[in-house]
């Protein structure tokens, strides 16, 4: 098998995550394709959710959507309710996953769409948005982020809180009014992080093959704890990169 | 539409965009604008460009992820010429919702712990059954939605076909609703498939007939967008930056011609027919 891209291991990792018989809100792009994938393998009655309006598409191979609202995003859906009832599905509780790329991340898995810089108003940098990010992470059960592992995504705090991980720590999320929900996993290009249960700071759970613990300390901006133990994820298999490959052969986004 | 008003444009990002309406808005050189619309596009870009908005309001900002971030709206934002008020799709929604009912807010589980609260000035309210802390999503009340469908008839009953977006609520929100359709049908065509209709006739006051309404944006079962004329437009950008190329564009497509049937000529009749193909394949039931 050629060598793996980074987006495909991504996709592939990510795919693993997701159980069958449950939803997940999917972004466009890598989590798309990682919830198409698993569809093909072990969970043919996960329902897909599109924040453009879309309940269950199926993924029409060399036709990947660029956007959440576009022709091609809905392929074969099973219901277009529209955007504003299709996030209130999520309200309600009925999203179990919550599938998402990240620009900016810190210690606590909160995300950064917006803005670089402190002033929200004067920006150095302004960023597309939030767009949906938001409410996945506000209102998803179980919220799983897909990153390139890298020193500049990896920031102790984030500019700005767009999405909300685990906020400050412990309790936060339920203080400020969310009832459920939260970042389970960071999927990276390296690993897998995850949170420690007490203080809600990353830290690592299992390296993919080839990679080392210290590899992604040196790559992550701010201090990383360790699970009791740490993993090493089995490497994508030829089944994965077959069925992964033919869904995008233009390599949109699989680099 | 008066200088000043706060503008919603309906459909999505580059989907169902009244594109025929934003370019008689910059023809008209109207200033001063607040444009609102839950994900922006290329009109927010052009509006940025011509000098007619003052403040933006949206969810994202871009085209979409092939052609990176925007570059007119990092040029217009950072340098402090447009402010860009951001609020999470869902809230985005939600105000129209509250504002289509009539209502002056929402309670909202969404948003709450993020940045996103103080931009916008969202408040949070306790619940006063449980005590329970909520956002209170304000109701936008916009001067003028201009909103692009597939069908109406003369007395501006609406219908859409695939995708509705936020336009039914945006419709209800506003102070005046101005409607481009693809296509005038007949009142009992209206008649026969009521439940098509997502915009009643006495929420309109003006309605035009636009085929290509929406054009190089797309149109559910109609016409795919122009992602080609997208990257002619972003590689311009890229090579001669902002604001050069986008005035240059504006100057082309959207104060050259002097009628839309010549802003269409611009692109083509065979060019037209392609997208018009490419949009029957992906939707084979309509």
């Amino acid at each position: 098998m050629a060598t793996v891209t980074p987006s495909e291991l991504l996709a592939v990792m990510g795919s693993r995550q997701l159980k069958d018989d449950t939803t997940v809100f999917a972004g466009v792009g890598v989590p798309l394709l990682a919830a198409a994938l698993a569809r093909q393998r072990q969970a043919p009655r996960l329902t897909m959710v599109i924040e453009g309006g879309i309940i269950g598409p199926q993924i029409k191979p060399g036709r990947l959507p660029i956007s959440t609202n576009e022709m091609r995003a809905a392929h074969r859906a099973q219901m277009l309710p529209g955007i504003t009832d299709t996030f209130l599905f999520a309200q309600r509780g009925f999203l179990d996953y919550g599938f998402m790329g990240g620009a900016q991340i810190d210690m606590y898995g909160n995300i950064n769409t917006s803005v670089v810089g402190r002033d929200y108003w004067k920006p150095k940098v302004r960023l597309p948005g939030t767009g949906g990010a938001n409410d996945i992470a506000s209102l998803c059960r179980e919220v799983i982020i897909l990153t390139a592992h890298e020193k500049r995504r990896f920031v102790p705090r984030v500019d700005f809180v767009t999405s909300p991980g685990w906020l400050d720590g412990d309790g936060a999320r339920r203080r400020a009014g969310l009832l459920f929900g939260g970042v389970s996993r960071v999927v990276t290009t390296l690993g897998i992080l995850g949170f420690d249960p007490t203080t809600r700071r990353l830290r690592i759970e299992a390296t993919h093959p080839g990679a080392t613990v210290q590899q992604m300390r040196d790559n992550t901006g701010f201090e990383l704890g360790e699970a009791a133990t740490v993993a090493v994820t089995e490497p994508p298999t030829d089944d994965e990169l077959t069925l992964l490959r033919a869904l995008d052969p233009e390599r949109r986004f699989l680099g | 539409m008066k200088d000043g008003d706060h503008v919603v444009a309906g459909g999505c990002l580059f989907t169902r965009t009244p594109l025929a309406l934003v370019r008689e808005v910059l023809r008209q050189r109207r200033t001063g604008l607040t444009l609102s619309r839950n994900l922006m596009c290329t009109e927010g870009e052009l509006m940025m460009a011509a000098g007619a908005v003052q403040r933006v309001v949206t969810a994202w900002m871009s085209i979409g992820l092939p052609w990176g971030v925007s570059k007119v709206m990092r040029h217009y934002v950072e340098s402090g010429q447009v402010a860009l008020e951001e609020w999470s799709h869902l809230a985005f929604g939600l105000r129209f919702r509250a504002a289509g009912m009539g209502v002056p807010f929402l309670p909202a589980l969404t948003m709450l712990g993020s940045d996103l609260m103080g931009v916008g000035g969202t408040k949070t309210i306790q619940d006063p059954y449980t005590g329970e802390t909520l956002a209170a999503v304000p109701a936008l009340f916009p001067d003028v939605a201009l909103l692009h469908v597939h069908r109406a008839d003369r007395f501006g009953n609406c219908q859409i076909d695939g995708y509705p977006h936020m336009d039914a609520d945006m419709a209800r929100a506003a102070t005046t609703v101005i409607v481009t359709t693809e296509e005038l049908i007949t009142e009992d065509e209206v008649r026969r498939r009521p439940d098509r209709t997502v915009v009643p006739g006495f929420l309109v006051d003006a309605l035009v007939l636009a085929p290509f309404g929406a054009y190089p944006h797309e149109v559910w079962g109609r016409y795919h967008a122009d992602f080609e004329h997208f990257a002619e437009y972003t590689a311009d950008i890229d090579a001669r930056g902002v604001p050069a190329a986008v005035t240059d564009y504006l100057a082309r497509y959207v104060h050259g011609p002097a009628t839309f049937e010549e802003y269409l000529d611009l692109f083509g009749g065979e060019r037209l027919k392609r997208a018009q193909d490419a949009a029957r394949e992906l939707t084979p039931g309509l």
